[in-house]
């Protein structure tokens, strides 16, 4: 990257405060917002509870009393954290490159579990093949995890087979993977949901038992293929 | 009925989408802990009324504090923010609800739970944490840490309620006002929307629980007619629905959002709003960042000198009486 985007610093509250490079969804940003949280994972500043990153935001929470506690009182902690975070925000110190992690999805699209394929295909005027041929011919980019534990928001898939939000949300089995906009993304969980689905992982995204319950960080890149839904039903029985 | 084990809340996991949970009013449940010696991180009961009644099996120490809903030890009342013995077989049961909306329960020692991912609070959506990862239901058995070894109450007493008590007002636990630091899309308001936030009373809503409370008033406008891509979300958000009406964003919030950021509730009045009902009405006032700190920092320093008053009460407590 030539320059770094621009930022503006805004609060969130008394304990927290977000770095914002613009309303945009831009993998190019959202890499420089990977970069910063996982320089901050590494080298936390002082005081900090945790970063939650996003599109095109990182929001770090932090520990008023025990910055407030080595300052005297004429700082506050949100403007410490403020202008300690410049230096981690510095070309030398972003890195996009990507990670070599990429994760392989098996996802089944028969009827059964894709209760909006065909609506895809008609609208936009191919067919259900095509859409399942677009949707596992792009390697994503994990944006952003949030709305649900382990929800990956994913991007960006091909023009072809995006698609508008439902009207109303309905209930989504998990495992579900859904369209909106240009965004991919899988339920974790049975939820309330406003995307349009289009097939059905057996893999389990989120497993409490497991140290980190979550199989997908921020900055991965996933790719799907396509089963049958015999192979669906052979590895879901391989998880239970 | 929604009676939940929860402590300080789980951090650390936003990034996963993985929201904090904790207790609603946190400074209750912080006092509730103070009052029977407990660090302030144990796990408690968060009730809402009706609550559970609780049978205690063993001998204990108990306390109470955030909502009065008029409890009592086999029918005869125990007061909030004291530190009560409580003998075995005997009936914790709550009456009826008289103020505020959610009571803490904590017990000497805490309850014998494992953390999930270093956390005892409930994640109700990934059914983890807590109590099996879910409310607390009837029948459920719940085990102590420890057995009041130190104090014996007499056989024939029901319980014995400790002679001091804390007065948990902080000063901003009773507030129809809250503090609000502007949030990231403030100007995304009009200029009379702007003001009628800062001026027009807001109603709590029927429709509000753990995850927020949707506030009911005039419709806000907003000029930003553009969509915000999801960005953090935090206990306090203040939010701008579609239809111009208001949402707070409460303990079980999602960890991300796509709706305008108006204000944060700050900190030290987020136990007056976790205690409001629906119907109550609220104002909005616009803080710093400076003073909500040193309300944080004082607030702090309360609880620390209380904790230490506690335990030195306690201790003299249990020498005089052995």
């Amino acid at each position: 990257m030539d320059q770094l985007p621009s930022y503006k610093i805004s609060s969130l509250g008394d304990t927290a405060l977000i770095i914002d490079f613009g309303n945009i969804i831009d993998e190019s940003i959202n890499k420089v917002v990977h970069s910063l949280f996982y320089q901050l994972q590494n080298d936390p500043i002082p005081g900090m509870i945790e970063a939650v990153p996003a599109y095109s935001s990182l929001t770090i929470y932090y520990d008023v009393l025990f910055i407030r506690n080595k300052l005297n009182k004429q700082t506050t902690a949100f403007e410490w954290v403020s202008e300690g975070l410049k230096k981690y925000i510095s070309k030398e110190n972003i890195e996009t490159g990507d990670p070599q992690l990429l994760i392989k999805i098996p996802v089944c699209y028969e009827n059964e579990y894709a209760s909006d394929l065909s609506f895809i295909a008609s609208q936009n005027d191919i067919s259900a093949e095509e859409v399942i041929y677009l949707h596992t011919a792009a390697t994503y980019h994990v944006y952003m995890l949030g709305f649900l534990p382990g929800f990956a928001y994913m991007g960006m898939v091909d023009e072809k087979i995006s698609s508008s939000r439902k009207q109303k949300p309905v209930f989504v089995e998990a495992g579900s993977i859904g369209i909106a906009g240009l965004q991919t993304g899988i339920y974790p969980f049975r939820s309330q949901g406003g995307w349009q689905i289009i097939g059905r992982t057996p893999v389990e995204l989120f497993d409490k038992e497991k140290i980190n319950p979550v199989l997908f960080k921020p900055g991965d890149k996933i790719q799907f293929y396509s089963i049958t839904k015999n192979e669906f039903e052979d590895l879901k029985s391989r998880n239970a | 009925m929604l009676d939940s084990i929860q402590d300080p809340g789980r951090f650390g996991y936003q990034q996963f989408g993985i929201n904090p949970n904790g207790a609603m009013d946190k400074y209750a449940a912080t006092i509730a802990n103070i009052l029977v010696g407990n660090d302030i991180n144990e796990a408690v009961i968060e009730m809402h009324f009706p609550a559970l009644s609780i049978f205690f099996e063993q001998p204990t120490m108990i306390a109470l504090s955030g909502a009065d809903f008029s409890a009592n030890i086999n029918g005869k009342p125990i007061p909030l923010n004291h530190a009560v013995i409580v003998n075995k077989n005997t009936t914790l049961q709550f009456q009826s609800l008289k103020n505020k909306s959610r009571c803490y329960l904590a017990v000497k020692g805490g309850i014998k739970i494992s953390k999930w991912l270093n956390s005892y609070s409930t994640n109700l959506v990934a059914e983890a944490g807590g109590f099996s990862g879910r409310k607390l239901l009837k029948d459920d058995v719940l085990e102590l840490n420890s057995e009041l070894a130190d104090y014996k109450l007499p056989d024939q007493d029901d319980f014995k309620i400790l002679p001091w008590g804390v007065n948990e007002d902080f000063g901003t636990q009773y507030t129809e006002e809250l503090m609000v630091i502007p949030g990231s899309e403030w100007d995304w308001l009009d200029k009379p929307s702007q003001e009628k936030f800062l001026k027009n009373p807001f109603f709590i809503s029927h429709n509000s629980d753990r995850m927020g409370y949707r506030l009911a008033s005039e419709p806000l406008q907003a000029i930003v007619r553009s969509e915000l891509v999801s960005s953090a979300v935090s206990f306090g958000t203040i939010q701008l629905l579609p239809d111009g009406q208001l949402i707070i964003l409460m303990a079980d919030h999602q960890t991300t959002g796509g709706y305008p950021r108006i204000g944060n509730v700050i900190s030290t009045y987020l136990s007056a709003l976790a205690q409001m009902q629906a119907g109550d009405k609220t104002r909005f006032n616009f803080t710093d960042h400076q003073t909500a700190e040193n309300l944080l920092v004082k607030q702090q320093q309360h609880l620390t000198q209380l904790q230490i008053a506690c335990k030195l009460r306690l201790e003299n407590y249990i020498y005089e009486n052995n």
